[in-house]
């Protein structure tokens, strides 16, 4: 895809959105869907600190059987804590209020997002929610575990049920707003020339994303708000004590929550596609396949909520049907990482930083998406269901999945965002670190899972031989504490000592590429017009260059 | 310095059935992972910037290999899916032969009673050999019954009868758990599973458990004292009458409703006719029957709390138009009160 | 939220209804329409969770809920049902002389939709404050003592004060979002002379709000006896 300006006159070097007003009201008071971008960059990463700290304080707990510092409400409000603001205020904003934001409008060339007003208010509708959050841990925090179970969660918690419900409800409205945004800017604000078929791979995979935000959302937004007036007004809806149904809350807590899944992973497979893509320096290999894929997924992902509820009592005939559709959602999945490896065959690779986070994002998501097979099988699940096996998979999958492509489409997309590079040896090795603690610290609680160790426990006393696994896990994650933690110190770093970058430093294919570094408010100075296919990656011509630059090196160098 | 397990014990025909289809997946996933992840590294070294190698004729797309590895992992997919079906609803179906006992969860204890009457709390003693149902409730929020060695789990819900059966096959000691988060001591509510060879087992029984010194009433017996206590045969005698049906050998047996609908009277709908009695009203009755639901679980006020109702429900089981063959200690006319039951 | 509406008038060359972002009208307009129907799938979802816990309560209790029903007014909401029924026309109208710039048929449509919504608001107080009286607002004070069972009857008045409330935040959410379009045509801002589609917009919500009322309304108060 290439843009071709109307006219070719170099332009005069345009003032970057970072440049357009320094005070606080510009930032707070903007409509630029790159400064809301940033904005979200900041408080996302301010939330995975809270969540990250959180983890900590779960695993050191886990070292002994009988617990180290934690009692026993205390433990059970950590992990709530940890399970709200990760999937809440973090995974589920991370890509598609950061990168999304930031890209959607670059990438189909338009000036902004359709709806700026609607967008930043979406960031502070964000904020209410974590400043509600918040307040929930200064109050002494909830102990009811992110799925809110009733009728735990209505009428026997002692904890600020209430309150996080709200926040929880507030922050669903924030990523509705950012859905409705993403599907008119795409489908109306295209520029010129670009066909959905030219739609970089990201772009599909935020669309499927905004599908699944605008059904799914709402449907959780109101099993909550139900939870609250029933903890409140005590009407029976879901506590069969007020003769209410808890399974009925199961559902629709789950026809949500699983879809939410995909909210997290299609995003990050959709950075996965640019960054394979780019750094092979070949056209993802099935386009079409890949972005139906998504389609796809969004599509399934809303028919198999039921395999969360294999044991709880629900029909036997209902879990055969759920399990069924389940191994069907897990073929666009397989789809895509078969294109990805495919891609990469007869291309010219490039292992700079944001590749070896893609590539570890593809080893982390197949064993996170294989030990799915697991879990949506149902005899196998009977055994797993609620133990750290479990656990163990849907990190791999949404952190090894989503933060992998979260990462790695920073480590992209930060030149063009600050018009900085960072030092690509130290990104490289955070890369590194962070794969290799990942695996430390999930791959021991597929073991524990299997030999029985259910989740939301701290105290294991009486199993003995649950602690080896324990201890490599709460090892691991400090290994994957630093892996994270580094890329905070070189990036911040680099936003003052870091080499300028030029507006295309990958040789990416893109409209977001053809633009400055940092790129001017109104994103182009002369609006694209799209004569070409998407991603014209050429791998033999890249080769030659590259061949061709390296004998000028050695002629210069003697 | 530790003995590294890799496996839970394996103590129940369920749990061999199962450990071939989990390794079967697990070889599955290894396979898959090693593959795509070497080649995935192979790709990304040989084709590295710099490395001469062929490059020509790369394909995008390629619709023959789009439909490949798109349908042969279908297919595996349904494999398993065929095979673990097939195992769920063995789980999902337990034999008529069965031996019975009654799990009730609650804020932060299991408790067990066999049919004989004995009751144990965060222990469960079971029999080698015999296929084992447990019928299950929670007195608050949603529990789940966990063990490991048999690979075998169920939640315990509020307000609803939930089954599992199983048939241990190693006598042993094994973990029990509480596997869905019911709040402040949810890691401290569990205990041991005791498998004992059956004569052993009968022994246990007849001793009263190991807790309990006398020897306790049987649940039928039980049953019957409510029944009498709650004045529960003025309506339900041995004859239907105006006030309500009688109750002897209808367990088991389909009902016909107010509504022409037709419901089998099962365990679900004796506890339903108990606590919700408008819910569903037999044909040629009214809803004159009171309901037997406790305001709450502290206060029965009146009420039936979930171990009565099922110690009436073992009792009308035991009710049949001949003398009840399981339990000859109940003497239903010696004491002048006819057969009698509690449905409405 | 007038700070940002400021911020954004001055980031405008001109001040005419088109945002900077747009390349002209016609890619504004449709991309509003997208937006907003995006916006209706999502309140589509919103009630359609209420929807599936009040059929599966209505399932498991026929009888009660007949009997819990007939507790409720059909006349009062029936008066409101052709109230809304009107006040659709009149957005309808209102929409059509937006498109034909006609600004005193625009004013005295909207007029009649505002004049609509007190009243439903209005009839919906009289009905709430019949329910308060009668005790059969859920709660510590509800006392019921029909031939329904108490519990399920609370479920029902439950349901209904949960559904018939949302909907009736969204008519009161209409009165405000009517009044604004209303005062925007009264002092002529181009935003809506010059472009017919915020006014077309409100009146597509109105629709909807309309539309989830024609199906709350036989749902609670035409109840056969089963």
């Amino acid at each position: 895809m290439s843009a071709v300006p109307a006219t070719q006159a170099p332009a005069p070097k345009p003032k970057s959105y970072l440049d357009n007003g320094h005070t606080v009201a510009s930032w707070l008071l903007t409509g630029d869907h790159k400064r809301i971008a940033i904005l979200y960059l900041i408080s996302v990463s301010i939330f995975f600190l809270v969540g990250g700290i959180a983890a900590g304080m779960i695993r050191t707990e886990l070292l002994l059987p009988k617990g180290v510092f934690l009692e026993n409400d205390s433990y059970n409000k950590v992990f709530t804590l940890h399970g709200i603001v990760m999937i809440f205020f973090f995974l589920i904003p991370a890509i598609p209020a950061v990168l999304g934001n930031f890209l959607i409008p670059l990438m189909v060339g338009a000036r902004d997002l359709a709806f700026p007003r609607l967008n930043l208010l979406s960031w502070y509708v964000y904020m209410a929610a974590g400043t509600l959050g918040v307040i929930v841990i200064l109050l002494g925090g909830v102990d009811t575990g992110w799925t809110f179970y009733t009728p735990y969660s209505s009428l026997y918690s002692n904890s600020q049920v209430g309150l996080t419900i709200a926040a929880a409800f507030l922050a669903g409205f924030s990523s509705i707003f950012t859905g409705i945004n993403f599907i008119a800017t795409i489908h109306k604000m295209r520029a010129p020339g670009l066909t959905w078929f030219r739609l970089p791979l990201f772009v599909w995979a935020h669309y499927a994303t905004s599908v699944i935000i605008i059904l799914g959302t709402p449907v959780i937004a109101i099993t909550l708000l139900l939870v609250g007036v029933e903890r409140v007004f005590r009407i029976g809806i879901f506590s069969p004590e007020l003769g209410g149904d808890p399974i009925l809350f199961q559902h629709l807590f789950w026809f949500y929550s699983h879809p939410a899944v995909y909210i997290m992973i299609l995003p990050a497979m959709g950075v996965i596609s640019e960054l394979i893509s780019a750094f092979s320096r070949r056209p993802v290999f099935g386009y079409h396949f890949v972005a139906f894929s998504s389609l796809g997924i969004a599509g399934l992902g809303f028919l198999v909520w039921g395999h969360h509820m294999f044991v709880s009592g629900q029909s036997m005939y209902q879990g055969v049907v759920f399990s069924l559709i389940s191994f069907l959602v897990a073929i666009p999945s397989a789809i895509k990482v078969f294109n990805w490896t495919a891609t990469i065959y007869k291309g010219t690779v490039k292992l700079d930083t944001p590749m070896i986070y893609a590539l570890g994002f593809i080893g982390l998501f197949l064993i996170g998406g294989l030990t799915g097979l697991y879990l949506s099988s149902m005899a196998t699940d009977i055994h797993l269901h609620d133990t750290y096996f479990v656990v163990a998979h849907f990190h791999y999958v949404m952190v090894g999945g989503t933060i992998m492509g979260y990462l790695g489409g920073i480590h992209f997309w930060w030149p063009k965002m600050f018009g900085r590079m960072y030092p690509d040896n130290w990104g490289k090795l955070s890369a590194v670190i962070v794969f290799i603690g990942f695996n430390l610290t999930f791959m021991p609680q597929f073991v524990v899972g299997y030999l029985g160790m259910p989740r939301r426990y701290h105290y294991y006393y009486l199993q003995p031989e649950f602690q080896p696994y324990h201890i490599m896990s709460t090892l691991g994650s400090s290994v994957l504490g630093v892996g994270y933690f580094m890329p905070v110190l070189y990036l911040l770093w680099s936003l003052k000592y870091g080499k300028k970058a030029s507006a295309n430093p990958w040789g990416a294919s893109g409209l977001e590429w053809e633009t400055a570094s940092p790129p001017p408010t109104t994103n182009f100075l002369e609006m694209p017009i799209v004569t070409k296919e998407v991603y014209t990656y050429d791998a033999e011509k890249a080769e030659a260059e590259f061949e061709h630059r390296q004998e000028l090196i050695e002629e210069v160098t003697g | 310095m530790w003995r590294l397990k890799f496996a839970p014990d394996q103590a129940s025909t369920f749990a061999e059935q199962y450990d071939w289809l989990f390794w079967a997946t697990t070889a599955l996933t290894i396979f898959f992972t090693i593959v795509v992840g070497l080649l995935v590294i192979f790709f990304a070294l040989r084709f590295r910037e710099g490395k001469k190698v062929d490059r020509s004729n790369a394909h995008d797309h390629h619709l023959m290999l789009e439909l490949t590895w798109s349908i042969i992992p279908l297919i595996m997919g349904l494999g398993i899916f065929g095979w673990a079906s097939y195992l769920f609803v063995e789980t999902r179906q337990p034999p008529k032969n069965a031996l019975d006992i009654y799990v009730i969860g609650k804020q932060w204890m299991w408790h067990a009673q066999h049919s004989n009457g004995v009751r144990e709390n965060n222990m469960l003693h079971l029999p080698s050999g015999t296929p084992v149902r447990l019928t299950m409730i929670s007195q608050d929020v949603i529990h789940s019954f966990y063990i490991p060695a048999f690979r075998m789990k169920q939640d315990v819900i509020p307000g609803r009868y939930t089954q599992m059966w199983f048939t241990p096959t190693k006598p042993g000691v094994y973990n029990l758990f509480c596997t869905e988060y019911c709040g402040t001591q949810h890691s401290e509510m569990g205990g041991y599973v005791v498998v004992m060879e059956p004569a052993e087992y009968q022994e246990w029984l007849a001793n009263g458990g190991d807790t309990v010194p006398v020897k306790p009433m049987t649940m039928v017996q039980k049953g019957e004292k409510i029944f009498k206590d709650k004045a529960c045969f003025k309506c339900h005698g041995d004859q239907d009458i105006h006030e309500g049906p009688s109750l002897v050998g209808i367990y088991n047996q389909r009902r016909v409703m107010k509504d022409n609908s037709v419901r089998l009277a099962d365990d679900e709908y004796l506890r339903q006719a108990m606590y919700d009695p408008y819910a569903h009203i037999l044909k040629g009755y009214e809803n004159t029957m009171p309901s037997y639901k406790p305001k709450s679980t502290d206060d029965l006020e009146g009420g039936l709390s979930e171990e009565d109702v099922l110690n009436v429900i073992e009792y009308i089981k035991s009710l049949r138009t001949s003398p009840p063959m399981t339990t000859p200690a109940i003497p239903p006319l010696a004491t002048g009160v006819p057969p009698t039951g509690v449905e409405n | 939220m007038a700070a940002i509406a400021a911020e954004h008038a001055h980031s405008h060359d001109h001040h005419g209804p088109l945002h900077h972002q747009f390349e002209d009208l016609e890619q504004q307009n449709e991309a509003y329409l997208v937006g907003m129907w995006a916006f209706l799938v999502q309140e589509v979802m919103f009630f359609g969770a209420l929807f599936l816990a009040y059929t599966l309560m209505r399932w498991q209790h026929p009888m009660d809920w007949y009997f819990a029903h007939n507790e409720l007014d059909w006349k009062l909401a029936g008066v409101n049902t052709f109230n809304l029924l009107l006040s659709s026309f009149f957005a309808a109208m209102g929409v059509r002389s937006a498109q034909l710039k006609d600004r005193k048929g625009v004013l005295l449509w909207l007029a009649g939709v505002l004049f609509c919504c007190l009243v439903f608001l209005g009839i919906k107080y009289v009905e709430y404050s019949l329910k308060w009286e009668h005790h059969l607002v859920p709660g510590p004070s509800f006392f019921y003592q029909g031939e329904a069972n108490p519990g399920v009857a609370q479920m029902f008045f439950g349901l209904y004060f949960a559904m018939t409330g949302l909907h009736g935040i969204h008519v009161a959410v209409g009165l405000i979002v009517f009044g604004i379009l209303w005062l925007m045509w009264f002092f002529r801002k181009p935003i809506v002379t010059e472009d017919y589609m915020p006014t077309e917009m409100c009146g597509l919500y109105w629709h909807f709000v309309d539309l989830v009322w024609i199906f709350l309304y036989p749902l609670f108060y035409l109840i056969p006896h089963p």
